[in-house]
């Protein structure tokens, strides 16, 4: 099967990783402590998905799985953020 | 297509002792069509307690007033009646009975990705069962809040509503499953030469469910496991008092909800999809409109929940995005009528028990449907919110339609699993008293609702007792009409003549295999060569 | 997890995904609820959020990070054939899930011995949204918490399999999919960290 010869990560590679997430941790406690406004969550948000981005690519392997594994992942995220997104349009416009 | 010859039929098929003796080869098998079994019995009891139910409550509401139950049992039997009625009967239904039952056979597989998860799903089921049932005996009593379980009352009701959350809990970790192991089974065991655009529109329409269960069904595990912790910890994330949103459990609530309405009816349109070409000896109209559309109104339904909140003291500006994608969802829905009808156009029509139920539900659901528009325009939804027009309405579409395709699946693939071959004449005569019965029941919930009387009601004003007493008339014509169906399959399905492999004529892959199937399905893998409805090719024409 | 004549090692991970998607969806719901606290009370949950410790949940998402690490990289020892390797580095993802329910058995004992603990008479005389922050904030950390103890059985379980040798370099799915899940238990964190501890401004 042609599974049994699927690409090996180094551990290299899952060190460089993760090196890069301390380093994004970092990056994300140093950025809450300025004064952004409503911005300071976008920020540790969108921190957290590249955060996030890594782990899935490369830890969790999906930057090598084939094209349906990336299509469902995207299809469930964008699931979610219709929920949110239209929950929203409750909660932002009641009088 | 090609395919080896089984041995001469002696046995009958996986009803042959199973890997452990007796029940326990039925319990703890992990074939995917004892399991359909089990699942087609289980579910096949909740219907009927359910219906019991339904017969007692519309017997309350014989007169005004008292009849044979207090409100506060009357407000239970309610709760109680819809808890079965969805989770234990129309969610679960069409897929965990016949999506196991026939779809692995469909595309020619030996059983489905997980046998193991499957039997789980099973147990599962039994188990959100079990507790539902025995929180009708424990802590304060069967629930009385509705199925829908709404805040603050669900929170705050001395009933046993904790426990309840769990088992709701549990069922929908039980269908979760059922949609992770089809969806798989979908992608990675189709038989070769069973492309995409060969794969039988039943288990397309499975395929669309599977994803709504897989994404909303988590949200409803999240929304009653927070009723619980609001209950047994005191968080108060819906409670004004703690600074919570009390819509915001609705939210929660129909953002599952709503899709669930889709898993209950994307199956039944999936059996009338394979019904259809079969009893107008035509292929199906529009086979890619029909896959489309089923995956159009998957994912359509998950833009539309907060049309059950319109009432609710929501943003205007919900109100009416929400009002306006309701009206895109019946589009899909509508091209699937279409192309069903145009299937059947100058086809050659045999009016055999599955048609008269497929055709059934094309009429009920198409009523129904046209409803949910009324109720989907927050205008007209004003008025008639938590009426019994809402009940008439998603009767029509839940009764009319996906109890209707259950009926119809029944009658069409269980003269395959058990080999025998129930009597037409009476399933026909059933048919014609439940459909009687039906419209005399729901049609007469419509106008009374129209004319203002509440839903969830144990008494109303004496004006209305003459709809309410020829709607309970035609719950028991429609209960003689279940009880003659029942009756009439059981005897034909146990002692009935032999079936045949294929009664009906059909061109999909399990119609090519003995009734019973085989444990193992096929002697060997099959290779596909033709469409699911090319009958020519089949070499049935 | 098949049961068939064949393993379909593909079809076990995508099963596997298609079960996190739905863990996505079940913490997605909290996290719903958390967004439209937020942008209601956005000065009580700073408020809230400030009382949390950095250093507790700081501390946490390295625990959890590096648990990561040592769970993928089991996995390319297990494949190279380094068993003895892979069994060290789960033994310390394991060891990384005891540190982190330590921690948070500190974390949460000190909230709960000031009085701030869903139902008290404390949070209740907060302000509507401090009440909220701390209600969500116990019922997120806590349902994480219970997918953290969930993934270490798991993890331990597929310890004992590579033992056996039933997970080995020629069919290793299970550890695949065992990593998988404790990734999730970290990527939820990975959100968990900013919205609950690093809520200051």
């Amino acid at each position: 099967m042609p599974e049994e010869h699927a690409h090996i990560i180094p551990y290299r590679t899952f060190l460089l990783v993760w090196v890069a997430l301390l380093v994004l941790t970092g990056l994300t406690i140093r950025a809450a402590q300025f004064h952004f406004g409503a911005l300071n969550v976008w920020i540790a948000l969108g921190i957290a998905t590249l955060k996030s981005s890594l782990v899935v690519a490369v830890f969790m392997h999906m930057k090598y799985e084939q094209p349906l594994f990336k299509l469902t992942l995207l299809s469930a995220l964008a699931i979610l953020a219709i929920f949110v997104g239209m929950t929203f349009l409750d909660v932002l416009y009641r009088s | 297509m090609s395919r080896d010859l089984p041995p001469a039929a002696t046995g009958r098929g996986f009803f042959d002792e199973g890997r452990y003796p007796g029940i326990f080869g039925w319990i703890f098998s992990t074939d995917h069509k004892r399991i359909g079994l089990l699942y087609l019995w289980s579910i096949g009891t909740a219907f009927c307690v359910g219906a019991i139910l339904g017969l007692l409550l519309r017997l309350e509401l014989w007169a005004p007033g008292r009849t044979i139950m207090d409100a506060q049992t009357y407000n239970a039997a309610f709760t109680l009646h819809g808890v079965i009625m969805i989770f234990l009967f129309i969610i679960p239904g069409i897929p965990a009975a016949f999506g196991n039952l026939v779809m692995p056979i469909q595309i020619g597989a030996r059983d489905v990705a997980f046998p193991r998860l499957n039997l789980l799903s099973w147990w599962l089921y039994i188990s959100g069962a079990a507790l539902a049932v025995t929180a009708l005996f424990t802590g304060g009593g069967p629930p009385d809040t509705g199925w829908t379980f709404y805040v603050p009352f669900s929170t705050h009701t001395s009933t046993n509503v904790s426990l309840a959350t769990v088992a709701v809990f549990l069922l929908g970790f039980s269908s979760i499953l059922t949609g992770l192991n089809f969806i798989t089974t979908i992608h990675r065991l189709r038989a070769e030469g069973m492309t995409w655009m060969r794969i039988p529109l039943f288990t397309w329409s499975l395929y669309a469910t599977a994803w709504i269960q897989v994404l909303a069904t988590p949200v409803l595990g999240i929304t009653v496991a927070l009723v619980f912790a609001e209950r047994v910890i005191g968080t108060g994330l819906f409670d004004p008092a703690q600074g919570g949103d009390p819509i915001m459990f609705q939210h929660l609530f129909w953002i599952y909800s709503h899709p669930a309405v889709y898993i209950m009816v994307l199956p039944g349109m999936g059996v009338v999809s394979d019904i259809i070409p079969v009893f107008s000896r035509k292929p199906a109209f529009g086979y890619k409109a029909i896959v489309v559309s089923s995956l159009a109104i998957a994912f359509a339904g998950s833009l539309v929940w907060a049309h059950h909140m319109y009432t609710s003291g929501m943003s205007d500006t919900a109100v009416m995005v929400f009002s306006f994608l309701t009206f895109i969802v019946a589009i899909p829905s509508a091209i699937k009528v279409f192309n069903w009808l145009a299937t059947m156009y100058q086809g050659s029509i045999l009016l055999d028990p599955p048609l008269l139920f497929a055709l059934s539900f094309i009429l009920l659901f198409t009523i129904g449907g046209l409803t949910g528009l009324v109720l989907g325009s927050a205008a007209t939804d004003i008025h008639v919110h938590d009426t019994y027009f809402v009940v008439g309405h998603f009767h029509f579409v839940m009764f009319g339609g996906t109890g209707m395709a259950f009926f119809a699946a029944m009658h069409y693939w269980l003269p395959k699993i058990y080999g025998r071959m129930y009597d037409k004449i009476v399933a026909t005569v059933a048919w014609g008293v439940i459909f009687v019965g039906f419209c005399v029941l729901y049609l007469s919930m419509k106008v009374v609702g129209l004319m203002g009387m509440p839903r969830r009601y144990w008494d109303y004003v004496p004006e209305f007792t003459g709809l309410n007493q020829l709607a309970t008339i035609g719950s028991w014509i429609l209960a003689i009409g279940l009880v003659l169906m029942f009756v009439n399959l059981i005897r034909g399905l146990f002692w009935g003549p032999p079936a045949g492999d294929n009664p009906w004529g059909g061109a999909t892959l399990e119609w090519q295999i003995p009734s019973p199937p085989p444990a193992e399905n096929f002697d060997s893998d099959p290779v596909v060569t033709h469409g699911p409805y090319d009958f020519k090719k089949a070499g049935i024409l | 997890m098949s049961g068939h004549l064949h393993k379909d090692y593909t079809g076990a991970k995508f099963g596997m995904w298609l079960f996190l998607f739905t863990e996505v969806l079940l913490f997605g719901g909290l996290f719903i609820l958390y967004g439209v606290y937020l942008a209601r009370y956005p000065k009580e949950f700073v408020m809230a959020g400030s009382q949390l410790n950095v250093w507790f949940g700081g501390a946490n998402t390295l625990v959890l990070l590096t648990s990561s690490l040592f769970v993928a990289m089991s996995i390319t020892a297990l494949r190279r054939g380094a068993k003895r390797l892979c069994l060290g580095l789960l033994g310390g993802t394991v060891a990384c899930a005891a540190i982190f329910m330590i921690n948070k058995f500190f974390e949460w004992s000190a909230k709960i011995h000031h009085g701030i603990y869903p139902g008290s008479a404390h949070l209740k005389e907060m302000l509507p949204g401090e009440m909220v922050f701390f209600n969500i904030y116990y019922l997120t950390t806590g349902l994480h918490g219970i997918h953290v103890v969930i993934g270490a059985i798991v993890l331990s379980w597929t310890m004992v399999f590579i033992k056996t040798g039933r997970v080995n370099a020629g069919d290793w799915v299970i550890l695949e999919n065992a990593g998988l899940y404790w990734h999730l238990v970290d990527l939820i964190w990975i959100f968990i960290f900013p919205l609950y501890y690093l809520i200051l401004h």
